[in-house]
């Protein structure tokens, strides 16, 4: 971004207007205040990152021997799919709404968000969700096992979950959906005087951008689900070949969905990123205004590509050659924001600490599930690829190396603004190795296995394919153990951390990056009263 | 925050709900968007759910193209369903008759769907059937078997590249939705 704050005016609790938060319990139930809502998603996500990752862990457990271990193929099934759900709807876009509570007021130097009591209905409505969801796994056939894209006519064989399974996707949408509009009511409506559009961080351009893009796919999943719940109890026939009606319709719409879905967790990564990386490379972000237009190009073109997760069902070769074409046009926009984030490393003074390694490894890792991405977009390629593990290592590259590193990496790099006090360093790079190298080793093996020809979603698998799994579950368990770090480096810094005290700018100069870092550590119950005033300048 | 603000951003709640309306409606709309898209392109196998008039076309008898027919069953219904020829050459603009034989495997009523579907997709345009089982929803006591005929024509414009088609055939047991 290419301002700078002045001044900051006073900008304590002295008005009226400024009162503490309720004591007690009540104060995490019924708070409106952005910072609060902020942390309850953060933790929620916490929570739901470790749930998942125990679901992954069964899997990995499962599938570390060829042949039936420890669970039923039925419970393995559901385990894959609930992952999948829980894991993207309950951890990865929670957090990125938790840092957006927590960060975007402050960054546009707004005192709330836009519409605070929405904010906490969001919240709400979004732990019912997904309370609802993980009720499944209790009832009579067990939780939904076909996948989490929910195909039928396989979905449809779900027990007694399937209704409840939909009517928490419903849940989860209008929670999405009322988080994004409040983004975007704040982004528009609350910006600071001389806070021009251009002048904004990219994470908060990047949620702008993604806020858009979740009031128009939600509803449409919300739409394909409705149609899933009438055919099965109410006698439409939307994707029954018996009644008229078409399977593929389903995918079709699913995955006008799915495809924007998936850059709902990856653009807000990017944006963090491109807050990250100028602070400890000591530069500012190269190539501001191209990122912008990138991050709305990549937006655009997600919803013309999303038959490319299809490519196997059938369709005439202009089809494939169309979606395949464009497809690859992704890999433009994507691969300038990889060039800026280099070129913004490029001769800074580079300090590595636990937020930037992170953010690092990001760029690395995700380009690796980039190019897989690439390799897939390749119509002819992809029917060897379709349904193998060399699809989940791919986007398993572009959702934990990247999303859930640079939400690591988040947290690192705000959690001394949140608390005032300093994490653990050393602990920090500890997970941060530990993170990284398991990572690798738990999921590149799984191109190999997919090459070879290992099909997703099985849990048992041809004799040929252990020495691969048994590599990538042992970098299954290492990296789920390593995250039990990070919980523990979270409460220790809640608690005190090194006790060392922060400074407002936290990190060196950091107050050049951002209006947050103008503010105390921890910063105000109410951030903003009186708008700061912000300068533009040529260069930082 | 004052008045000013509060105005805005009503106005804009409102204007962004109706975004995220008008895309559940957009969901919906998918399904004939896409039925549309599949007639007019003959995209997914969809075929003609009635029969055609029989109409007089040229025989090619140089070319000869394989005609394949596969049988289905939806959720293992309980029949017994089969084609009477599995494979047949034919010339484009000859007619050809194919038995399929379908049997109630239980002592109750039944009443089942045929659907079909051909591939290549593209091809299934020039495939025209002036008699079938599947127009229809079929009946059958407890118990009884019936030989069904299929009467069809291949197009002779059908263009160069098929040489096979093949014909599936899927039935569905449709009892407990009636």
């Amino acid at each position: 971004m290419s301002a700078v704050i002045a001044e900051h005016d006073d900008h304590h609790e002295h008005d009226d207007h400024a009162h503490g938060p309720e004591k007690g319990i009540l104060r995490w139930i019924i708070t409106t205040n952005h910072k609060d809502i902020g942390t309850l998603y953060l933790f929620f996500a916490l929570a739901m990152f470790f749930v998942g990752g125990i679901m992954a862990m069964i899997i990995r457990a499962e599938l570390f021997e060829p042949g039936m271990q420890f669970v039923q193929p039925q419970f393995f099934n559901s385990m894959t799919t609930m992952h999948a759900l829980v894991m993207v709807f309950g951890a990865v876009m929670p957090a990125f709404v938790g840092l957006a509570n927590w960060m975007i007021p402050m960054m546009i130097g707004a005192p709330d968000m836009a519409l605070p009591r929405m904010n906490n209905m969001s919240f709400w409505v979004l732990v019912a969700g997904v309370l609802m969801l993980a009720s499944t796994l209790f009832m009579e056939g067990g939780a939904p096992a076909g996948g989490w894209t929910l195909y039928p006519p396989l979905v449809l064989q779900t027990g007694k979950a399937l209704p409840f399974a939909i009517f928490s996707v419903h849940l989860l949408g209008i929670s999405s959906i009322m988080g994004a509009i409040n983004i975007i009511a704040t982004i528009f409506n609350m910006r600071a005087p001389g806070m021009t559009l251009m002048k904004m961080p990219l994470f908060v351009w990047t949620w702008l951008i993604t806020a858009f893009l979740l009031i128009a796919v939600m509803p449409v999943f919300a739409g394909a689900v409705t149609m899933l719940l009438t055919d099965r109890f109410f006698g439409t026939s939307f994707f029954d070949a018996a009644g008229g009606g078409d399977p593929v319709l389903y995918q079709h719409i699913f995955w006008f969905f799915g495809h924007p879905e998936v850059y709902i967790m990856i653009l807000p990564t990017f944006g963090v990123a491109s807050t990250i990386i100028p602070v400890f490379a000591r530069k500012p972000l190269f190539g501001y205004s191209s990122m912008v237009y990138a991050t709305a190009s990549i937006a655009f073109l997600s919803f013309i590509v999303w038959a490319h997760h299809m490519f196997t069902v059938g369709m005439p070769v202009a089809g494939e050659l169309y979606f395949m074409y464009a497809t690859m046009l992704i890999a433009i926009p994507t691969g300038v924001k990889v060039f800026n984030w280099t070129a913004t490393m490029w001769k800074g003074a580079m300090t590595f600490e636990t937020p930037m390694l992170f953010s690092i490894a990001f760029v690395v890792l995700f380009t690796i599930g980039g190019f897989t991405g690439l390799m897939m977009s390749i119509a002819p390629s992809d029917f060897q690829y379709h349904d193998t593990y060399f699809i989940v290592a791919h986007f398993h590259y572009t959702l934990v190396p990247a999303s859930v590193f640079i939400l690591m990496a988040a947290g690192y790099y705000w959690l001394p603004k949140w608390t005032g006090h300093m994490y653990n360093e050393k602990i920090g790079q500890l997970h941060f190795w530990l993170s990284t190298v398991s990572v690798n080793i738990l999921f590149f093996p799984q191109h190999f296995l997919g090459l070879a020809g290992m099909p997703r979603r099985i849990p048992d698998y041809a004799v040929q394919f252990a020495d691969w799994n048994m590599i990538s579950s042992i970098g299954g368990f290492i990296f789920g153990a390593s995250q039990l770090l990070f919980l523990y480096i979270v409460i220790d810094t809640i608690r005190g951390g090194t006790g060392e005290k922060v400074s407002d700018e936290v990190w060196e100069d950091a107050h050049k990056h951002g209006l947050e870092w103008t503010l105390p550590s921890p910063p105000p119950y109410h951030s903003f009263t009186t708008p700061p005033t912000i300068i533009p300048t040529e260069h930082i | 925050m004052n008045d000013d603000i509060n105005q805005k951003n009503t106005k804009l709640v409102r204007k962004l709900l109706l975004i995220a309306v008008a895309m559940f409606g957009f969901g919906y709309a998918l399904v004939p968007l896409y039925d549309v898209l599949c007639d007019i392109t003959g995209l997914n196998g969809k075929v003609e759910g009635s029969a055609v008039k029989e109409v007089v076309y040229p025989i090619d008898k140089n070319r000869e193209i394989t005609v394949e027919f596969i049988t289905s069953l939806n959720e293992s219904a309980p029949m017994e369903f089969r084609a009477e020829t599995k494979k047949l050459k034919i010339h484009p603009g000859e007619y050809y008759t194919v038995n399929f034989y379908a049997e109630n495997k239980t002592d109750k009523v039944m009443i089942a769907q045929a659907i079909p579907s051909i591939s290549p997709g593209l091809a299934a345009e020039y495939f025209k059937k002036t008699e079938c089982f599947c127009f229809t929803e079929q009946t059958f006591k407890a118990r009884e078997g019936k030989m069904m005929p299929v009467r069809f024509v291949v197009n002779p414009e059908l263009p160069s590249q098929y040489k096979t088609i093949t014909l599936a055939y899927t039935f569905f047991d449709k009892t407990k939705t009636q």
